[in-house]
């Protein structure tokens, strides 16, 4: 049975907002699927290829060059966002040649 | 003649004819959903103007073809639906999640470009199990589908949506994906076909990424030889897919049934099948025996630990998937987010449901520092032994035949809160995905009212060995549609 203070760090390691009574119910949810599929323990993996793990794919190659998308496509990409470059620049015209997306501080002050 | 009822072909047969036309049959499903669909939900959205305008440009396009006596395409001028985690440019795209509500697809996904190119008349998007993921189209943040055969039932999941929009008359056919058995389950559910191609058989670009080595997107049908006519339309080689493969079709004379030999494997048979479910499919295998089909008792040893292998892996790689909805590129953003942290956590905590987050906490733990090689690397290591299982297998039969699924359909709210419960319907084909196999959901009879669906497994790329079973399958169940 996983504790609450491993919920809790799932949840921060996961970047989710649980709310203190949801934490009791994922506990009990999360425990009892870590217990169905602790039978995997019971399996004799001797013989396990892992590389013939897929269908023969093999890696496919290409040249590094940059492809030139669409501006048009670009435009659809930055309606997007939530907070649009756009209007975190203050810029009425959304002429702005190099579109920059807005987030929270990730600096502290320095103190 | 009822225009909804009509298989692609029919529909293509009147079409040529001039018995009807494209905009003629469009209205009909366009009415159909109007009248049906307030009870089923299977729609999140219908593009009625759109597909209005299309289905006028269609029918100009075929009247120019009879007159200058061209080809009309097999596909030209059909209706169909598209579940909502496939992405069609212009078109809300939201894996039924808050997180995505009012995210606008800025592309076609490539199977959607695909039979555009087909001149398909695109009806709406359907509704899923948030992000694909569910077994019962219940965990939709916009409410559950009901299953039309009996709405106070669940259609399955996770592509409920497209199962009862095809069951119901309010399709020609649908596009579905399939993770762990999102094609499969709700075709059984609704008794409708359903292919779950081979892995990479068709580009998963444009397909909103649940676990990137399993999922597939896969045609559902009213019949094998529409869902043959889709597979064919959306399969091959996509540049921008990595994983997907050029693939020809076998060649008819290497598909003859008298040389194919069929397996059942003996894991598949034991306890915790309904009693009904079971008569069944023995009856159909009976059928199959009686008409000259060689069958085998085969066996998959790890079979038994297939589920819990899923629930391992599926997780991890959607909580390395999902860790894209941060609140920042797209999608549902946390205003009320004092920094950084809070703009991740809260928009992700507010925006998934609880199935979700369950699966990515799940993912997250089994993937995190001191427990990778307990459970991740394992559940791979016991993939590896599910696949060799199949393949030791199909050195000795073409094809496997099992149940889809163990249970007929439930009621709507019936497993909804007992986790492991309703992990249990897919018992039967998350072994396929895990394999990368191609297998068919074919309804073969009815326990009682409902109908239940034989599951047909073939070898790597071999769909058309498939399609020949189960056309043969409909013409001796004689539960083809008429």
């Amino acid at each position: 049975m996983l504790s609450k203070e491993e919920v809790k760090k799932i949840a921060k390691l996961a970047r989710i907002d649980l709310a203190d009574k949801e934490v009791e119910k994922f506990q009990k949810e999360l425990s009892e699927i870590l217990g169905y599929v602790e039978q995997l323990k019971e399996v004799d993996i001797s013989g396990a290829d892992l590389v013939g793990c897929s269908n023969q794919l093999k890696n496919i190659m290409r040249e590094d060059e940059a492809d030139e998308k669409p501006a048009k496509q670009r435009e659809k990409l930055l309606e997007s966002m939530p907070e649009t470059p756009k209007e975190s620049l203050g810029d009425p015209t959304g002429q702005a040649k190099d579109s920059y997306l807005k987030v929270k501080s990730i600096l502290d002050e320095i103190n | 003649m009822k225009l909804t009822n009509l298989t692609i072909r029919e529909a293509n047969d009147g079409l040529k004819k001039k018995e009807f036309s494209v905009q003629e049959l469009t209205l009909a499903f366009l009415e159909n959903i109007k009248t049906k669909d307030k009870i089923i939900n299977a729609f999140l959205a219908v593009c009625e103007d759109k597909a209005r305008t299309r289905a006028k440009q269609i029918d100009e396009i075929i009247n120019e073809k009879i007159r200058k006596g061209e080809e009309i395409d097999v596909l030209a001028g059909v209706p169909c639906a598209v579940k909502d985690n496939i992405l069609a440019e212009g078109m809300k795209c939201t894996a039924a999640s808050k997180i995505l509500e009012n995210y606008e697809a800025p592309y076609d996904a490539t199977v959607v470009r695909q039979l555009k190119a087909r001149d398909v008349v695109i009806l709406g998007k359907t509704n899923l199990d948030e992000f694909g993921m569910g077994s019962s189209t219940e965990n939709s943040a916009f409410g559950p589908t009901r299953n039309p055969v009996d709405p106070a039932l669940v259609p399955g999941g996770s592509s409920g949506g497209s199962a009862a929009a095809v069951a119901a008359d309010m399709s020609v056919f649908a596009l579905g994906s399939d993770t762990g058995g999102s094609i499969r389950l709700p075709a059984s559910f609704c008794g409708v076909v359903g292919l779950k191609p081979t892995y990479g058989a068709v580009s998963r670009r444009g397909l909103i990424a649940f676990a990137s080595s399993l999922d597939t997107i896969g045609p559902l049908t009213k019949n094998v030889d529409d869902c043959e006519i889709v597979f064919d339309a959306i399969r091959g080689r996509d540049p921008l897919d990595s994983t997907s493969v050029e693939s020809s079709k076998l060649k008819i004379e290497n598909c003859k049934l008298e040389n194919c030999k069929v397996g059942i494997p003996r894991e598949y048979f034991g306890k915790g099948i309904d009693p009904e479910i079971e008569k069944v499919i023995k009856s159909v295998l009976q059928k199959c025996q009686d008409a000259g089909i060689k069958l085998e008792e085969i066996s998959l040893p790890r079979a038994k630990y297939a589920l819990a292998c899923y629930y391992i892996i599926a997780p991890s790689e959607a909580s390395a998937n999902l860790s894209r909805y941060d609140g920042i590129k797209y999608g549902f953003s946390e205003k009320s987010a004092k920094d950084l942290m809070e703009v991740y956590s809260k928009s992700r905590g507010r925006g998934f449901g609880p199935e979700v987050r369950r699966r990515i906490m799940i993912g997250t733990y089994a993937l995190s520092a001191g427990y990778y090689d307990a459970y991740y690397l394992k559940a791979q290591q016991v993939r590896a032994l599910i696949k060799k299982d199949f393949d030791d297998a199909f050195k000795k039969v073409d094809m496997i035949f099992s149940p889809v699924s163990p249970f007929p359909p439930f009621k709507i709210g019936e497993r909804v809160e007992d986790v492991l419960a309703m992990y249990l319907v897919d018992i039967y084909t998350v072994s396929v995905n895990l394999a990368g196999l191609p297998a068919l959901s074919l309804p073969v009879g009815k326990a009682g009212d409902l109908p239940v669906g034989l599951q047909i497994i073939g070898k790597h790329f071999e769909e058309q060995k498939i399609f020949n079973f189960g056309k043969f399958l409909e013409k001796i169940t004689k539960n083809f549609h008429e």
